[in-house]
C-alpha cells in the first residue's frame, strides 16, 4: 500500500515500529464520522499516515462499504479486533485481515467486559503469543498496566497500546503516572489508544514521553471532525516538542521574571 | 429436508459446490478486492476457493474490512 511522504516540523523525528517508519505520531481511526467526506477530509487535516479499519461480516455493515477502497491507496491500513471477546475469535479475526488486507499488522483489542469495553488481559496475552508466532506485527490495545505492558513487549509485540480512558469516553489520561511507568519498563513503542477527549490530552500524552497517539471518537466525535483532527496534528507535535524541551520545573511560590534591580520608588 | 449451511451466522440452502460458487451467489467476484473468508474457523485463502468444497453444516465467515477505531 502507498502511503503519502509528510513534510513537516517534525519530520526528522520519525518513529519506527517493526521497521515502518512514520513520520506522524497521531495515528486515526476511521469509525463514526458524519460521512465519509468528512472522513477523508479530517484524516487528510491530522496529517496521519496510519489508519485503523474493523473487519465486519458482508452483510451487516452496508455503510462501511468500500471504505478501504478509499483509504489504501492513501494511508497504511491497520486492521483491528475490536468486539472480540476471547483469544479464539481475536486470532481468527486477525488472520481474515491479514488475508483481506495483505497486511500482518494488527491492532489486538480482546474485549473482557461490555459496559467499560476494558481489555481481558488474559485473553490478550494469549491471543498476542499465538499471534507472534504467526508472524503479525502485533499492536495490542492494553490496560495501564506496566507489568501487562511488559509481558506484551517480552512475548515480541511491536508496541504497546496502553488505555488513557476507556473507549470511547472521552475522558483523557486518567492515570499518567502509569504511562510515565510503563515508558521506562518497556523496550518497544508506547502509542496511547483510547480515551484521548481533545487536543489538550493528546498533548499530555506526547509530553509525557509516549511514542505516538492513536484517537477516533475524539475527531469523528467533535462538533468539527476536521477542525479537531487540525488541532490534533497540532497538539501531537506541539506535545513531542515540548516533552523533548523539557518543562521548566514546578514550585509553588512566585519568582519574579522581570528585573527586580533598577526599580523606581513612589 | 434441505440441507443447509450457516453463512455469517445465517442459515442458507446449500445450493453452491463450492466456497467460490457460494460467494458468486452472493455478488462477490473471485476478483473483488478486501473479501476474506473463513470456513469452519479456518481461514480459506483466495487462490482456494474454487477448489473448496462447502458441505451441509459448514460454517462460513465471509468478512470485509470497515470503518473502526
Amino acid at each position: 500500500m502507498a502511503v503519502r511522504e509528510r513534510q513537516d516540523s517534525v519530520a526528522a523525528d520519525p518513529l519506527t515500529i517493526a521497521g515502518r517508519t512514520f513520520r506522524s505520531r497521531l495515528f486515526l481511526g476511521s469509525a463514526g464520522y458524519p460521512n465519509r467526506k468528512i472522513m477523508l477530509d479530517a484524516l487528510e487535516a491530522g496529517g496521519t499516515e496510519l489508519v485503523t479499519v474493523a473487519v465486519r461480516r458482508v452483510d451487516l455493515e452496508g455503510d462501511g462499504e468500500g471504505i478501504v477502497e478509499s483509504l489504501a491507496d492513501d494511508y497504511f491500513i491497520v486492521p483491528n479486533t475490536a468486539g472480540c471477546f476471547t483469544a479464539r475469535e481475536a486470532v481468527l479475526t486477525a488472520q481474515l485481515a491479514r488475508e483481506a488486507l495483505g497486511t500482518d499488522w494488527i491492532k489486538l483489542e480482546v474485549i473482557g467486559d461490555r459496559d467499560t469495553l476494558y481489555p481481558d488481559v488474559e485473553q490478550l496475552l494469549a491471543a498476542a503469543a499465538e499471534l507472534v508466532g504467526q508472524g503479525f506485527t502485533v499492536l495490542p490495545y492494553c490496560t495501564d498496566d506496566p507489568v501487562t505492558c511488559r509481558k506484551l513487549a517480552d512475548l515480541g509485540c511491536a508496541a504497546v497500546m496502553p488505555l488513557g480512558a476507556p473507549i470511547g469516553s472521552g475522558m483523557g489520561l486518567r492515570n499518567p503516572y502509569n504511562l510515565q511507568i510503563i515508558m521506562t519498563q518497556v523496550p518497544v513503542p508506547v502509542i496511547v489508544d483510547a480515551g484521548i477527549g481533545t487536543a489538550s490530552d493528546a498533548v499530555l500524552a506526547m509530553e509525557l514521553g509516549c511514542d505516538a497517539v492513536l484517537t477516533n471518537s475524539a475527531v469523528a466525535r467533535a462538533r468539527d471532525p476536521v477542525g479537531m483532527a487540525r488541532a490534533m496534528r497540532h497538539a501531537v507535535e506541539a506535545g513531542r516538542l515540548a516533552g523533548a524541551a523539557g518543562r521548566m520545573p514546578r514550585q509553588f511560590f512566585a519568582e519574579a521574571t522581570s528585573p527586580t534591580l533598577g526599580m523606581i520608588r513612589a | 429436508m434441505m440441507e443447509t449451511i450457516r453463512v455469517n451466522g445465517s442459515d442458507r440452502p446449500l445450493r453452491s459446490p463450492t466456497l467460490a460458487a457460494l460467494l458468486s451467489d452472493m455478488d462477490i467476484s473471485g476478483e473483488a478486492r478486501f473479501f476474506a473468508v473463513a470456513l469452519n474457523g479456518a481461514v480459506v485463502p483466495r487462490a482456494c476457493w474454487a477448489t473448496t468444497s462447502v458441505r451441509p453444516g459448514d460454517e462460513v465467515e465471509i468478512v470485509r474490512p470497515t470503518r473502526g477505531g
